[in-house]
């Protein structure tokens, strides 16, 4: 027999045999990955601020029009994207397949859509502003390194993203995964949208060309 | 409250009115830094203002998108408060060089 406070410490969520946050691993397992992923992109904006900052050539190629417009239009396009990716797992919580898929895929299309952008911005910067990883006609080459390391590393989590929701969403049509699935790989997305919030004013409209 | 209906309150979520009210404010957010890019500000002036709007953005990310709102409060303690500790430990590390640098640039 237990006195009065061993039965309430046996009965918290914390006594074992429970889950203490109410949730799954997989879904506990995706928020530790973020808070480290945070960490990452975290050191590379801070190194990236101090270099702003300390570097008085620190090059301005985005003129408002087109450079700046076109960055805002990928930075709407990520968060469309995370709209409809909120959409699929409220989809998926009501255990409707179909609209999941759905919505998974304008997801993709989205992430997609905001690679095919970004590549094409790369690619006008690299061939013909010559900018390159480690110089540039207008100041610091530092910047090159910068640029291209962050939005690479980002760029490459966009990536990564559209395959995770390419195999989430045929798994989640044919039954094989559960909602839950689809709720974690939403998270990722929405990491995703929400280290560009970072990176677009830093990077872009910190080196606005006037 | 037992932990099912935990379960299901974490379920719940934010309505779909409620999301598009909050991605429309991300979007608002969002042109109202590209307007502050046509105002010419100081570097650091604009570094400083940029970051906060980001990080109301990202904190309306994560409460809404990512349902951090509406999962168990213990969640937000056990990863949230950790991370900012980590991330200022970083300017920590980061910021005499970077003034001492300040005060060296050409004027």
């Amino acid at each position: 027999m237990h006195d009065v406070k061993t039965e309430a410490a046996l009965d918290s969520a914390w006594s074992g045999g429970k889950s203490p946050f109410a949730m799954g691993s997989k879904k506990l397992g995706m928020w530790l990955f973020i808070v480290s992923d945070t960490l990452t992109f975290s050191a590379l904006l801070i190194t990236y601020s101090y270099s702003r900052l300390t570097n008085p050539d620190w090059p301005r190629p985005f003129p408002i029009f087109p450079a700046i417009a076109f960055s805002t239009t990928m930075t709407v396009v990520l968060l469309a994207s995370s709209l409809t990716m909120v959409m699929a797992v409220m989809a998926s919580q009501r255990n409707d397949r179909k609209k999941t898929v759905m919505w998974m895929v304008a997801t993709m299309i989205g992430g997609l859509l905001f690679t095919g952008l970004h590549l094409t911005e790369w690619m006008n910067m690299i061939f013909k502003e010559h900018f390159t990883i480690t110089g540039n006609p207008e100041g610091t080459p530092l910047f090159g390194a910068v640029f291209f390391g962050i939005t690479g590393l980002h760029m490459t989590h966009v990536m990564i993203g559209v395959i995770y929701l390419g195999i989430v969403a045929i798994g989640y049509g044919r039954g094989k995964y559960s909602a839950e699935d689809v709720e974690v790989n939403g998270l990722y997305w929405h990491f995703v949208d929400l280290v560009w919030m970072f990176v677009f004013p830093l990077i872009y409209l910190m080196s606005v060309k006037y | 409250m037992n932990t099912q209906a935990h379960a299901e309150e974490a379920h719940a979520g934010a309505s779909v009115g409620t999301n598009i009210a909050i991605w429309v404010g991300l979007v608002a957010i969002t042109f109202l830094e590209v307007f502050l890019a046509y105002e010419e500000l100081q570097p650091s002036v604009m570094l400083s203002i940029l970051v906060v709007l980001s990080v109301v953005k990202a904190a309306m990310i994560m409460s809404f998108f990512m349902h951090l709102k509406y999962e168990k409060f213990a969640l937000v303690l056990w990863l949230v408060p950790a991370m900012i500790f980590c991330i200022c430990m970083m300017f920590i590390f980061f910021f005499p060089e970077a003034f001492r640098l300040l005060q060296m640039r050409p004027h």
